[in-house]
């Protein structure tokens, strides 16, 4: 099957809505959320409609068809990331599954492979998301750890010169992102992971911004846990995915208590599921959970080779024609190396919000600010970028289109 | 175009010639001031004599509905009775949150009636809002100030 975007647009109900009186739409804000083919929408209805009940609960026909609706989506997941249908957890969000991280580690008891103790270490970088950031800063200031972290040098690249510096015999926990939601760069995980299991760490992956977009395998990364968004790869908004190496998910504490994550409860104590009932209370979100399943499979469908190839030919086509625009800064790397399909910019003096403002009125979707990522913008040196970031659905009009609104654009505010 | 509705004549000259941007050496309280979603932000002195505002200065890094909304507020406010400042405040406030309903009242807005066509964008309210929440702030701390003296 040969890759075409206007065809796959069709299963986008979304594209047949028009903008500002009567506009194309021309999302190009795929890095904030990204759009729902029908499938998705159906296999959540589908399951309101044909197998609503409480999962894991009840002995009766639904319970039974909602259970195994959530656990083949379950054993989806697993196959897409390359690890073990009992490695998933689902969340509410990649937000949640790092929260989830942070919380569970700095409850864990000393003797537990996670204790943290005063002086311990978590590496960060510059160029996380602020759901990457903050829960390690307040787990930080909760064990009395330091936050450590990788600098991001001027094209937008983590700067790994001193990583035998940054990653010590005392980090415990190196949390970074595999593409960074701002400037498009992906990281180079090889050597960050060789290092931090050297010293005997553990790596987590944000890969909120990567898995929607390429093959991501665990096994072959060689990570210890890894988070991403639902709705960021087609999916369903509400529904988040943490993998973790099963040993590790064995040892880690549980962060929410309550139904169904137990084994054994008495007036005074309780004792734990097996993962990854143990990081589930609560009836999940199960149409979701079933709506990202289908999300999956029709990526895999699609092809996430493919996916990715077009994502790199429309970014690579719009760095061209961005740059030849008079006063347009990329802010991030502009050569193809490691780079996903996030671009942001500035143009001239003109703020984002009112080039946003902009190019909406023309049926353009394009993210304005620090993007959750305020650390980054300030490093950068810029107060805020605009950011165009492309999918599966996207083509090279569709960065026409931009270019052409950011030159009237100019006109207008000039 | 739709657009030209936000974006009035009036508010790209306040954007492109700034008016009190230039934070006076001397003041009765200074107020710094983000916008926590696009990251824009703003210093604001404010001086206060015998019940009237007597200056009103600001530095900030933002875009065209803020800048020249802080602009506008500055040129406007200068002057005035702090009680009638208020009322201004909140003849403003009011429109800015009336989703296009209300028109405003020229005589008693001024120049701040073109950033009427904000309140159809609901994004852009807190921007137009930054300075003047700045200068509640600024004031309230000032008469605090006075009030102590
Ligand atoms: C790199 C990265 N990490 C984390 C998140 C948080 O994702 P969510 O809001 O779905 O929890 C995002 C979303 O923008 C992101 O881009």
């Amino acid at each position: 099957m040969t890759f075409d975007p206007l065809t796959i647009r069709k299963d986008f109900p979304i594209f047949d809505r028009s903008i500002r009186d009567g506009k194309r739409l021309v999302y190009l804000d795929s890095g904030a959320t990204s759009q729902k083919p029908r499938a998705v929408m159906q296999a959540e209805s589908d399951f309101y409609s044909q197998h609503n009940a409480a999962a894991h609960r009840g002995a009766h026909q639904l319970a039974e068809e909602a259970t195994e609706a959530i656990e083949s989506a379950r054993a989806i997941v697993a196959n897409f990331l390359g690890g073990a249908t009992d490695e998933i957890v689902f969340t509410k969000s990649s937000t949640e599954a790092l929260n989830l991280l942070a919380y569970s580690i700095g409850s864990a008891p000393v003797g537990n492979r996670f204790h943290l103790k005063a002086g311990d270490e978590i590496v960060v970088s510059e160029m996380e998301h602020h759901a990457n950031l903050i829960p390690w800063q307040e787990l930080a200031k909760r064990s009395g750890a330091v936050l450590k972290w990788f600098e991001v040098d001027k094209d937008g690249r983590l700067d790994l010169s001193n990583i035998s510096e940054v990653i010590t015999s005392r980090t415990k926990v190196v949390a970074l992102t595999h593409q960074s939601n701002v400037l498009g760069t992906i990281n180079p995980l090889t050597e960050l992971v060789e290092r931090t299991h050297e010293v005997g760490a553990i790596f987590i992956l944000d890969a909120c911004q990567s898995v929607p977009h390429m093959s991501v395998n665990v096994a072959e990364l060689d990570i210890d846990f890894l988070a991403f968004s639902g709705h960021k790869s087609v999916g369903p908004t509400g529904v988040g995915v943490l993998w973790g190496r099963s040993n590790l998910l064995a040892e880690l504490p549980p962060f929410l208590f309550g139904g169904s994550m137990i084994e054994s409860v008495t007036m005074t104590d309780a004792t734990w599921a097996p993962a990854p009932r143990k990081f589930e209370p609560g009836v999940p979100n199960m149409a979701q959970i079933v709506g990202l399943g289908a999300a999956l499979n029709y990526l895999t469908a699609i092809g996430m080779e493919k996916i990715h190839e077009h994502e790199t030919h429309l970014t690579e086509y719009a760095l061209a024609k961005l740059q030849e625009i008079p006063e347009l800064r990329i802010v991030g790397p502009t050569d193809m190396s490691l780079r996903g399909g996030a671009v942001s910019f500035t143009v001239g003096k003109i703020h984002p919000h009112d080039l946003g403002q902009f190019l909406d009125n023309a049926g353009i979707a394009v993210r304005t600010g620090h993007h959750c990522a305020w650390p980054l913008t300030r490093k950068m040196g810029v107060a805020s970028t605009t950011r165009a970031s492309f999918y599966l659905y996207n083509t090279t009009e569709d960065i026409d289109a931009l270019v052409s609104g950011i030159k009237d654009a100019q006109k207008y505010f000039g | 175009m739709e657009l030209d509705n936000l974006y009035q004549e009036v508010i790209l000259d306040h954007y492109k010639r700034p008016q009190h941007k230039k934070l006076s050496p001397t003041y009765d309280a200074q107020v710094h001031h983000v916008n926590p979603s696009c990251g824009d932000e703003i210093d604001l002195n404010l001086s206060i004599a015998d019940g009237v505002v007597t200056n009103i200065s600001w530095d900030g890094v933002g875009c065209s509905i803020s800048q020249a909304s802080v602009s506008i507020l500055s040129d406007l406010l200068i002057g005035k009775p702090i009680a009638q400042a208020y009322s201004i405040f909140d003849q403003f406030v009011a429109l800015m949150q009336s989703k296009g309903a209300i028109a405003g009242d020229e005589e008693v807005l001024e120049d701040a009636i073109a950033l009427a066509g904000v309140s159809k964008y609901p994004a852009r309210i807190k921007c137009a809002l930054l300075g003047w929440m700045a200068f509640k702030d600024a004031s309230v701390q000032a008469q605090a100030k006075s009030e102590l003296e």
